[in-house]
């Protein structure tokens, strides 16, 4: 990811581990990539998936520093749609099966 | 081109002529990138039958087209499983036809806003976001095409082929950070 503008990260962001449970055999992945905007990823985050600020915040970092997130979980159905959501938007998303 | 403005409802901002035709040529090189992938489609019977159209279950050959429409799964590890390559295959094709048609549609949105010849544009928030969606489309075209890295110079040297590539890519850039910043900023 890219910034435009590089701006500090000052607002401290409470850890926000996902807990997958067992009806929640699916996950979706997104990737880090040289492209996206890291002010877009966010917004997409927030606006996809109804996060707060902080949240798509803390996703889109993790996303830039460890080179993927794990963005949202659920049955096969709802993950292939959130893939395909944010596939509309050019991120990088993959879904795959929680071992 | 100055920032993006919101006012309520509406974004604005005006464009120049010289910018108006980069933008423009480079959503219609998309579009027909994307269209073109619609139409090496093969339409089977059953499709017409059902009205559920099915897409290719291979990823496109080019780099430009297979970044803007991804797997559903990791397949460039060493060694993908099976299981994985079969279900890919079949979600893609599954997908793939409403991706084309949301891609199009942005991108449509941006030809029929964007002055041909320069001027104000004026969007509402749906638009806007139609907007993003499509400046990133080009932006990810752009930049896998010249091989942006993280790390790219603002600049790179003048012999290099790319050189002039790479200041449309990062005055895209601009316009699409400032038009997030004026989206999240009410």
């Amino acid at each position: 990811m890219t910034a435009a503008v590089d701006r500090e990260q000052t607002q401290a962001t409470p850890s926000t581990a996902e807990v997958v449970a067992e009806d929640r055999p699916w996950q979706t992945v997104v990737w880090n990539d040289p492209v996206n905007l890291m002010s877009y990823v966010t917004y997409v985050f927030q606006k996809l998936f109804g996060y707060s600020r902080d949240r798509a915040t803390k996703l889109m970092l993790d996303v830039h520093h460890e080179g993927k997130a794990i963005v949202s979980s659920g049955s096969k159905d709802k993950m292939e749609a959130d893939v395909a959501k944010l596939h509309a938007a050019g991120l990088w998303a993959t879904m795959e099966h929680t071992s | 081109m100055k920032p993006w403005k919101r006012k309520g409802d509406l974004v604005h901002a005006d464009i120049d002529r010289q910018e108006a035709a980069v933008l423009r040529g480079l959503v219609s090189q998309i579009d027909d990138m994307l269209r073109a992938r619609v139409e090496e489609t093969p339409q089977d019977e059953l499709a017409e039958l059902t009205g559920i159209r099915t897409g290719p279950s291979t990823s496109p050959d080019d780099p430009i087209l297979s970044r803007l429409l991804p797997d559903f799964h990791r397949l460039d590890d060493d060694n993908p499983s099976k299981a994985d390559l079969d279900s890919a295959a079949v979600l893609r094709s599954l997908h793939e036809p409403a991706l084309l048609d949301l891609k199009t549609g942005v991108a449509a949105v941006v030809l029929e806003t964007c002055p041909v010849y320069g001027g104000g544009i004026r969007l509402s928030l749906e638009q806007a976001d139609a907007w993003l969606a499509a400046l990133n489309d080009v932006r990810l075209a752009l930049g896998t095409a010249i091989e942006v890295t993280e790390d790219m110079p603002d600049e790179l040297p003048d012999d290099d082929p790319r050189s002039p590539h790479l200041s449309v890519y990062h005055w895209l850039t601009w316009v699409q950070e400032s038009l997030v910043q004026a989206l999240s900023t009410p």
